[in-house]
């Protein structure tokens, strides 16, 4: 038998003209829920379920004064993360693309985030009966552009320097202090203007809560999006930190796991796997990359029917020969 | 012609019509099965529906108590237990059977459309359950959103579905994708009683001669098979 033959694609299936046997489709279906029930109890019972509870901007400030501090730096002079992603928060990044396409800048800025504004100025301006921070915020957004990016920088510097001193794990500047009574931070930076009067009244404000409810704070009473608190937070350490713990990060499968060791979104192991591998791994716009490669995925296993080759393996591949093993052995001996 | 052989007029009657002449009542719920449905692998089908049922169940109780009941009770927790499990076992069965249709070359006789919902079943099934992982309001929901929005960002997704909008996301979780897969399992078993379980290939003779060996006896199947196209090698 040629190759052809082997794979080929003509469907000689016409309709079912042998016999038939008594099959109860309601009963195995009342069976099988039962049966799948009870497979879940007893998983349930054997393995519970995880719920870690959630991080908070106010556990953050206090347990990592400093690397809120940086990150709170950071969102001010417009360099974190979530300042320069550009769409749907901005329009200070170009977002990822593949070849011509753009599909992030095309949908354009749809959730709006203006991290100096939302995440700094904006939560300290409800900080009632403090003239002197009021005037800090005063000076602050009436200097042009140039001074404010200079404090910003001034106030940046010794954060970055003590950042990569511990990156590199050498011993970090004197230029921080930390208070470990109070957890007051206190950062030696000449030339930052009013920008450490803001920063340590934006640490207090987020150690006493206020800066959660701050950043949930809209036009109206209820509230369910968390985009402002969660973006802020994903540009700090502390997720990070706890995701790291457990086997979490983007380089250990990310998102297909799950606290503690349960199985997890398993189903999204292709996914997660191009992250692991190059050329994705490495590109600056591997996001894009993988969603395309699994969109082109997802087509073919739907389209599988189509494909030359790839509908003919089962023929080829004698798989049913055990699937229909009890069927082939009948009309060998009728 | 007698009077209840007279086609409807009304748009009712010919929708009733033409869903009886598609699906009457001994093909959508058949009492007996072609002989070759027998085999282990014929139940993750029917498994896969019973973890739906599973599911829904369980996530009808935690939507009945609101999104927050799971994380500060027993029972609460242990119908979250429930429902994660019940979509553990629902993805396991379904790739089984997803696989042992493929092997079985399921999209056969004009059964392509059984496949394609299928197929689209398992696609929807993924951001059904993200958006479970996604409101569950605890540390897992925080990393796995603030995660997976780059993914929907970078393809402009994001621009109308926000992961990190809980509200949003729960909206997605209890009605609109549980709903679009409860119409496709529909969808895809209607098809299936309409069109039937696929029969198995029709062995060539050597094959034949071949699988008699593995059945222990020297008799060519092709003496009881069926011949030519259109035939599906059934015993008489």
């Amino acid at each position: 038998m040629s190759v052809r033959d082997r794979l080929g694609d003509h469907d000689e299936t016409g309709p079912w003209r042998g016999a038939y046997a008594p099959y109860d489709l309601v009963k195995e279906l009342c069976i099988a829920i039962g049966v799948v029930a009870l497979l879940a109890v007893l998983l349930t019972v054997l393995f519970s379920s995880p719920d870690d509870k959630p991080s908070t901007i106010a556990q953050w400030s206090r347990q990592q004064p400093v690397n809120f501090i940086t990150a709170a730096a950071n969102e001010l002079n417009g360099t974190s993360d979530t300042a320069e992603y550009g769409p749907p928060y901005n329009h200070n990044g170009e977002g990822q693309h593949a070849a011509f396409i753009h599909l992030q800048k095309w949908l354009g800025v749809s959730h709006p985030i203006n991290t100096a504004q939302d995440f700094v100025i904006g939560p300290l301006k409800t900080i009632p009966n403090d003239s002197s921070l009021q005037s800090a915020i005063a000076e602050y957004r009436a200097a042009p552009e140039q001074t404010r990016k200079a404090w910003g920088e001034a106030y940046a510097k010794p954060l970055e320097e003590r950042e990569t001193a511990l990156e590199e794990k050498k011993t970090p500047n004197n230029a921080i202090t930390v208070n470990p009574t109070t957890g007051t931070v206190t950062v030696n930076a000449s030339g930052a203007g009013p920008v450490p009067l803001m920063m340590t009244s934006l640490l207090s404000l987020a150690k006493s809560g206020g800066l959660d409810g701050a950043l949930l704070t809209s036009d109206q009473f209820f509230q369910t999006d968390y985009t402002k608190p969660l973006l802020f937070m994903a540009d700090g350490g502390l997720l990070s930190e706890r995701a790291e713990a457990q086997h979490l990060l983007g380089e250990q499968w990310g998102m297909m796991n799950e606290t503690g060791s349960y199985p997890g979104q398993v189903w999204l192991w292709l996914y997660t796997l191009w992250y692991q591998v190059e050329p994705f791994k490495s590109s600056e716009n591997a996001d894009i990359l993988v969603m395309l490669m699994m969109g082109v995925l997802s087509l073919a296993f739907i389209c599988i029917p189509f494909i030359p080759g790839v509908r003919s393996l089962p023929r080829a591949i004698p798989v049913y020969k055990l699937i229909w093993k009890e069927h082939y052995r009948s009309q060998h001996s009728g | 012609m007698s009077a209840s052989e007279t086609p409807a007029s009304s748009w009712t009657g010919r929708v009733r019509e033409a869903a009886v002449e598609a699906l009457p009542p001994e093909k959508l719920l058949p009492d007996k099965q072609p002989t070759y449905v027998a085999s282990w692998i014929y139940v993750f089908g029917v498994a896969s529906i019973a973890s739906l049922v599973v599911i829904i169940a369980s996530g009808c109780i935690l939507a009945l108590k609101g999104p927050a009941w799971w994380h500060y009770t027993g029972v609460g927790h242990f119908f979250n237990s429930i429902h994660l499990w019940g979509v553990e076992l629902f993805f396991f069965v379904m790739v089984v059977h997803l696989w042992g249709k493929y092997w079985m070359a399921a999209w056969r006789g004009g059964r392509t459309r059984v496949w394609i919902t299928g197929a689209i079943i398992f696609l929807v099934a993924v951001p059904t359950a993200l958006t479970g992982y996604v409101s569950q309001q605890n540390f897992d929901a925080q990393w796995i959103s603030t995660q997976a929005k780059d993914g929907l960002n970078s393809v402009g997704v994001g621009a109308f579905f926000n992961v990190t909008n809980f509200g949003q996301m729960y909206s997605y979780h209890v009605l609109l994708l549980p709903a679009a897969v409860v119409a496709l399992v529909v969808a895809h078993v209607l098809l299936v009683r309409r069109h039937g379980v696929v029969p198995p290939f029709e062995l060539k003779d050597h094959e034949a001669s071949q699988t008699s060996t593995i059945a222990g006896s020297d008799t060519p199947i092709s003496a009881v098979q069926g011949s030519g196209p259109g035939s599906d090698g059934a015993a008489s």
